[in-house]
């Protein structure tokens, strides 16, 4: 993979994928070790560029970048404090001044690292970009699903809940269908697109929905994003989308409930589902970490400047 | 042009030689460790440790090795390589570990390899196996088991084909196209 920016997962191919998620594979036996650090970045710089509050996005980055020998800089930025277009230009002049090798960025508007990537000289990483998309969620749970299934072809995925808020639908809509799995989306008319995207089904029952999936993906109700009513009250959606052990049982016996955290507990996951056998909410946590570590190491080659 | 520098029998004897002279040098089996460098020298060390099984009855410890995370290089190259498995389930510390690889070439994959190992713990000693030495070293380091030195100009190629990778065990060298 001779890539220098990961913006989209639309710029991944099926083998860049497997190639990512081969090396996270070997990432993960190196933060088994007592030495968890390896010298393979020594000497670079990232960036990590957070405009929206993030926790666990932004510790998963750091931990990554700092098992690779990285220097990590965090420059967190209040979600409100920039919002034009001239002072994010401004800002990133200035990081780009310090002679940084990467940015990792997050922010709340659709575009903003590709904005980056145009007007910078670095390697961009896309943590999120408002409701567009996330790719990294995407491959660390392309690896825990290829952890569990062994391959993609013919899966069928359900990813249920706010779908059209989502970010991590879309990249997970755009990567699982490179891979060859197929994609259902699930939840109130309201949540879902007016239209199915090209080779997705969409289902506004969850019981019909659920039927013979391999993969539950559930999404998390984003109050921050919704500016208007969506549904009721988040007890009705509870009710009528929630994922409760019964619904459950309509998907395969062997499927695997996952979520991008952090979890709604009673709203669209009940707490006996989410701690239950079929969870593998933690086993994503780790991916991502090895996931992350992988993404920066395959972009990190020299010499591909644009 | 290929020249064939190495068949099938001439590896099988070379595995058999090196494989006596690991147990004569460390007088025994007692607390030898193999560990083979991915790729080629993951399916050496295999050979080797079954040969010195046959000759000793006795199993030593076999690990694998992936050195791409500590190579030198990494800044300079366009494409990074996949990251294969390092796979060392024994404790090395204390140990006579012996690093296997197929072709000793400019030594720095065995300077990234050593620094990779003491990342899992602290040897005893570390000594170095190769199939091949084909000369111009860019760093100070030297074998301790040799299976064939060849000389070479530096811009030839080595290339040793496996049965493990569904070859017929061969080495050849790649003469430099003019």
């Amino acid at each position: 993979m001779t890539r220098k920016h990961l913006i989209t997962m639309r710029d991944l191919g099926k083998a860049d994928i497997h190639q990512i998620l081969d090396t996270a594979a070997s990432f993960k036996d190196v933060l088994k070790r007592d030495i968890k650090k390896v010298p393979a970045l020594r000497g670079k710089t990232v960036v990590n560029l957070f405009y929206e509050p993030s926790t666990r996005t932004r510790t998963s980055f750091e931990i990554a970048e700092k098992r690779l020998s990285t220097d990590v800089v965090n420059f967190a930025v209040a979600s409100s404090s920039v919002t034009k277009g001239e002072s994010l230009f401004d800002t990133i002049k200035n990081i780009e001044a310090y002679g940084v090798d990467f940015v990792v960025v997050r922010h709340s508007s659709t575009g903003v690292p590709n904005f980056i990537a145009e007007h910078m000289d670095v390697s961009v990483i896309n943590a999120g970009d408002g409701i567009n998309e996330h790719p990294t969620q995407a491959l660390l749970d392309a690896l825990t699903i290829r952890e569990h299934k062994g391959s993609f072809e013919g899966l069928e995925v359900a990813i249920v809940g706010d779908i059209i808020h989502s970010r991590v639908a879309r990249s997970n809509m755009i990567g699982l269908q490179t891979l060859g799995a197929k994609v259902r989306y699930i939840g109130p008319p309201t949540l879902l697109p007016p239209q199915a995207p090209p080779g997705v089904k969409m289902y506004y029952s969850i019981e019909e929905g659920l039927k013979g999936v391999d993969v539950i993906i559930m999404l998390r109700i984003q109050m921050e994003r919704m500016n208007k009513s969506f549904f009721p009250t988040t007890a009705d959606y509870f009710c009528h989308w929630g994922l409760t052990k019964d619904r459950l049982a309509m998907a395969k016996k062997d499927a695997i409930v996952m979520h991008p955290g952090p979890m709604n507990r009673g709203i669209e996951i009940a707490s006996d589902v989410a701690d239950g056998p079929q969870n593998v909410i933690l086993q994503q946590v780790t991916n991502g970490l090895a996931v992350r570590m992988s993404v920066l190491y395959h972009l990190s080659g020299g010499e591909h400047h644009a | 042009m290929a020249k064939e520098l190495l068949n099938r029998k001439d590896i099988e004897r070379i595995i058999s030689r090196i494989a006596h002279e690991i147990i004569e040098k460390n007088k025994g089996p007692e607390g030898i460790c193999l560990v083979g460098i991915q790729r080629g020298g993951v399916h050496l060390a295999a050979r080797i440790a079954e040969k010195i099984k046959t000759i000793e009855s006795a199993s030593v410890p076999v690990g694998s090795l992936d050195i791409s995370l500590y190579r030198d290089d990494l800044s300079l190259r366009k494409d990074h390589p996949v990251v294969r498995k390092t796979d060392i389930p024994f404790d090395i510390s204390g140990k006579k570990v012996v690093l296997i690889d197929d072709v000793l070439f400019t030594g720095r994959s065995i300077r990234a390899a050593m620094d990779a190992l003491m990342d899992y713990g602290r040897p005893a000693v570390i000594q170095l196996a190769v199939l091949i030495d084909r000369g111009h070293r860019e760093l100070p380091i030297r074998a301790d088991y040799v299976g064939k030195n060849i000389p070479t100009a530096k811009k030839e190629k080595i290339d040793v084909q496996l049965q493990e990778d569904g070859f017929e065990d061969n080495v050849q060298l790649i003469k430099a196209k003019e």
